[in-house]
């Protein structure tokens, strides 16, 4: 006859266990980023050229509009990269200095695509959640409107937008914002009919928690994952639509600039012997990009519960 | 209705509109009766198993209970109280009597709440007000009762076992102190060691807190062990209802025999020797039911009037109800 | 010579946190024309065992020892002497038929296909051999039947469809993991009544992988009880049943509810199943064991007779005190 133990289950459970803080998802997510080392160092080469443009400025000897006479018009012979000159990253056809040209360009375009992903995700997130958890023909209704507006040729009417009223940053936040929240709404909202119908949902609402805590503490905190994920791969996708409206001429406005426009700049000129205007700007454009693709990449590999 | 009956059903009716792959966006959907008519009551302290294999409408019958599903008719009369005929805001104060635990322990448990927060939810659900310190009392008190050490309450879900999560999702139901705790399928998911567990986990609290149970499963093992009185269902309709021994020794229904027969005993002498009564054929599709008793594409005693006239579910003997042409 | 000699029988897996030993040390044999049933729970090493044996391992996975069939080794074999052994001499069904039909592929097809392959048959006497192998397994209309897609048939009937592929080269012997786990009672008994008649009738042998000790009481000769990737008893089904020796198996037989009997309390094992991670040193269920004792969560035991009837179990206390 086997006498069950009492004791012998709580001895097995304090010998598993120490007291204290568990181990949360977050902390395992974190835990399996920091091994993608493609990742790690991404977020490091991210964080130095962000330190960078904020940093850079104090060591800059010319400010971005500041025309060096010296070199105007004879960039090819005199403007070339060098320490004496305080030219480091050397001067463009005007005369300006490249160095903080780029630096400028870094703040504007890492501040556009940031601002404009987070614009896009609070809004994608919040149209996207309630479509998914109101469902019906709310949720039909609200999802076609994302269908018409997704066919919109976002460049075409990003173009129009800016001839029409005129070319500002603030016009293009409003071009870009306009449309970029679309996919993130699509896949909020696919994630929350995913998770409208786990167990887990389902307990909360036979306990009788309401709708507004439901969406907020059961539903929210399970889509960040996912969300956390797709900003940080709609950052590149803005600045790269930034970067192309600005190499068409219709971006910034001078003297700003950003990476986009340097980058039109530097390429008209290439064939005279002034590579160092084009190659600045496309170092730091291609390789924030890539690191924002390893750090989304990174991100999502770390979040997926199958991971477990 | 005597003084201890804490639930009445009275002919509950449940549909879904479905819709075949070719129809157009304009044709009328057809309806499958997923729940077909189903009354019943339970007393306190009682638990009533419900038992039926795949489509058999045990699941959409606990969830037309707690209100999960919409109710085509029929009541749910809780301490004489139609939960049907409320709105979800009347409702919801009687949501801290009824409590439900689910099939996977895991899925049913928020994966971004500590084990601390997802058992204190209830409480602070409809306890706004308790303090701090009294919501810590409350949930160690029921961490304990539930077998679980509570140091262990800023765990979160993933670092826990099935039978530990499925004690979780117990512990949570139990914080109101409900008088109904429906279970569906608590532990079809878990080892046969853990699931003894659980089971006597589950009859220790029902004596010690005067628990009543719906117990849902497919195995019928389980559920005898457990159950006062078991209802058997077949494509949505009641078949047989009768007390856990009474079912398993005199099983009235053709179904209901061949379900026994059909469960395998541990014991090589009694299962070599046995007679099975198979039941041939396939599950009739639910939108097409068949005419007359649903049952009778399959049983061996059908006749004509099984085709023409719907068995009526009257008690046969004490206690023992069966809805049969030819019962036993 | 038996049929199926299994010997010292390891599989380990590489995972990021190291080395987990899924199976350790598994020995046994199976006779031509008997059912062995190998009963376990989660991380029991059951299903990995046959996964081990049949070269069914994921990538990340290893097998060692030694695998006799019909005399000759069959372990690590190159795939492509594999693929002839698994349709011609060893068949599996698994638990999800589902997943194991191509859900694109006519029925027809899929099963003409291994009838083609593996016997060079022509593509009607395949046809003719594949709807007589539907009848067998007892599937009505078969003719017509076999043009329908997977998704077109029921769970039970899949699984029957399932059955037939895997008889149609009459192997020698079939690996049937968990069978009938996903089904309803009612199926489950016709398709194990179904296995039993073919058995009879193909006259092949059976392992049959299990976590249901009823299905198992009716459906086997002999029984192996593992647990945490380790033998813990092995004998024949009626012996181990009437009088279990080991305290494992005393815990599983007490702890199912049986239809048969009205006791008030289940007994339990206390504790949870065990964590592959952290392998253990001595005996892999002296946690849970009411028996343990100090020599018990230092050595491991090895199997040993209980008496001359073939009957062997790993542990260190003695029969009679676990009787």
């Amino acid at each position: 006859m086997i006498v069950v133990n009492k004791n012998k289950i709580k001895d097995m459970a304090e010998n598993l266990y120490e007291s204290g803080a568990g181990r949360s998802l977050w902390k395992d997510a974190r835990i399996r980023f920091i091994q993608n080392k493609a990742a790690t160092i991404s977020l490091f080469i991210l964080l130095a050229i962000v330190s960078f443009s904020f940093i850079g400025p104090y060591f800059a000897v010319w400010n971005y509009e500041q025309i060096d006479w010296n070199a105007m018009g004879s960039a090819a012979r005199v403007g070339m990269p060098s320490i004496e000159s305080g030219h480091f990253f050397g001067t463009d056809d005007l005369g300006r200095d490249i160095y903080s040209r780029v630096i400028q360009g870094t703040q504007i375009s890492l501040m556009v695509g940031v601002l404009g992903a987070t614009v896009a995700v609070i809004v994608g997130t919040l149209y996207g959640a309630t479509s998914g958890y109101l469902g019906g023909k709310t949720d039909q209704i609200m999802m076609r409107i994302v269908d018409i507006l997704m066919s919109i040729p976002y460049m075409f009417v990003l173009i129009l937008l800016l001839v029409v009223f005129g070319r500002s940053i603030g016009m293009l936040f409003i071009g870009i914002g306009l449309l970029s929240w679309l996919d993130m709404s699509r896949i909020v909202r696919g994630q929350t009919l995913n998770l409208k119908n786990k167990e887990f949902i389902e307990a909360a609402k036979v306990t009788g928690v309401s709708d507004f805590k439901i969406i907020t503490r059961h539903i929210v905190p399970n889509l960040l994952g996912i969300v956390a994920v797709y900003a940080t791969l709609l950052v590149p996708g803005i600045i790269l639509a930034e970067s192309f409206i600005s190499f068409l001429g219709l971006g910034v406005q001078e003297p700003s600039t950003s990476w986009g426009a340097l980058i039109s700049e530097g390429a008209g000129t290439i064939s005279y012997d002034t590579e160092w205007q084009l190659l600045f700007p496309l170092a730091f454009f291609v390789v924030s990009l890539f690191c924002f693709y390893f750090i989304g990449d990174g991100l999502r590999d770390a979040l997926d519960p199958k991971e477990r | 209705m005597s003084d201890h009956t804490i639930l009445e059903v009275e002919n509950l009716k449940v549909n879904f509109d479905v819709s075949s792959e070719g129809d157009m966006p304009w044709t009328k959907p057809k309806k499958l009766q997923a729940v077909n008519d189903i009354s019943f009551t339970l007393n306190a302290g009682e638990t009533l198993g419900i038992v039926g294999e795949s489509g058999c409408g045990k699941s959409t019958l606990a969830r037309a209970i707690v209100k999960m599903v919409p109710a085509e008719s029929g009541e749910v009369l809780w301490l004489g109280n139609d939960l049907l005929s409320l709105s979800d805001s009347e409702t919801r104060p009687y949501r801290k009597q009824i409590q439900m635990i689910f099939q996977d322990p895991l899925a049913s448990l928020n994966p971004r709440m500590n084990i601390g927060e997802i058992i204190a939810e209830p409480l602070r659900t409809h306890y706004p007000k308790t303090s701090e310190s009294d919501v810590q009392a409350r949930v160690s008190d029921v961490m304990n009762k539930v077998g679980l050490l509570d140091n262990l309450l800023n765990r979160y879900p993933h670092e826990f076992s099935g039978g530990q999560c499925q004690r979780i999702g117990i512990a949570r139901a139990l914080i109101l102190k409900p008088k109904l705790i429906i279970c569906d399928e608590p532990v079809s998911a878990l080892d046969v060691s853990i699931q003894a567990q659980v089971v006597n986990l589950l009859m220790d609290l029902q004596e010690e807190m005067e628990l009543a149970l719906i117990f849902i499963a497919h195995d019928l093992s389980v559920v005898k062990h457990i159950s006062t009185k078991i209802m058997v269902l077949y494509l949505g309709n009641m078949v047989e209802l009768a007390n856990s021994d009474d079912i398993y020794q005199n099983p009235s229904h053709p179904y209901t025999q061949a379900l026994i027969s059909a469960v395998p005993i541990p014991d090589p002498n009694i299962e070599k020797n046995k007679e099975l009564i198979l039941i041939e054929g396939d599950l009739p599709s639910p939108v097409n039911p068949p005419s007359g008793c649903v049952f009778r594409t399959r049983c061996h005693k059908a006749q004509d009037i099984c085709s023409q006239k719907k068995p009526e579910f009257i008690e046969s003997s004490k206690s023992h109800s069966v809805a049969c042409h030819f019962h036993d | 010579m038996s049929l199926l000699e299994v010997s010292n029988l390891k599989v380990e897996f590489k995972t990021t946190d190291g080395i987990v030993s899924a199976v350790n040390n598994v020995n046994f044999s199976l006779e031509e024309g008997k059912i062995l049933a190998i009963v376990g729970e989660s991380g029991s090493g059951k299903s990995q065992t046959v996964f081990g044996m049949t070269g069914l391992l994921d990538h990340n996975g290893s097998a060692t020892g030694s695998v006799k069939f019909e005399g000759e080794e069959i372990l690590n074999l190159p795939n492509q002497k594999l693929n002839q052994i698994r349709a011609e001499k060893i068949a599996m069904i698994f638990q999800d038929p589902m997943t194991s039909l191509n859900p694109y592929v006519r029925v027809s097809n899929q099963m003409t296909e291994v009838l083609i392959h593996h016997q060079g048959l022509s593509k009607s006497d395949a046809l003719k051999q594949s709807i007589s192998m539907l009848d067998a397994v007892r599937i009505p209309d078969s003719s017509n039947r076999i043009r329908m897609y997977p998704h077109e048939f029921s769970g039970g009937m899949r699984q029957r469809v399932m059955i037939a592929m895997s008889l149609l080269c009459r192997p020698k012997l079939l690996v049937a993991d968990e069978p009938t786990t996903a089904l309803d009672v009612t199926v489950q008994a016709q398709i194990m009544q179904l296995l039993a008649d073919l058995q009879k009738d193909f006259g092949m042998s059976i392992i049959l992988i299990s976590h249901d000790l009823g299905v198992v009481a009716g459906n086997s000769d002999e029984m192996l009880v593992m647990y945490s990737g380790e033998i813990m008893e092995i004998g024949k089904t009626e012996s181990l049943y009437a009088k279990p020796t080991h305290p494992y198996t005393q815990g599983l037989m007490s702890a199912v509810p049986r239809l048969n009997d009205s006791e008030e309390r289940l007994t339990t094992i206390p504790g949870n199943p065990p964590n592959m991670m952290k392998p253990s040193e001595g005996c892999p269920f002296s946690p849970r064991c009411n028996f343990a004792n100090d020599t018990c969560s230092n050595v491991s035991p090895i199997l040993s007779k209980v008496n001359k009837d073939d009957h062997y179990r790993a542990c260190h206390v003695a029969t009679e005190e676990i009787l």
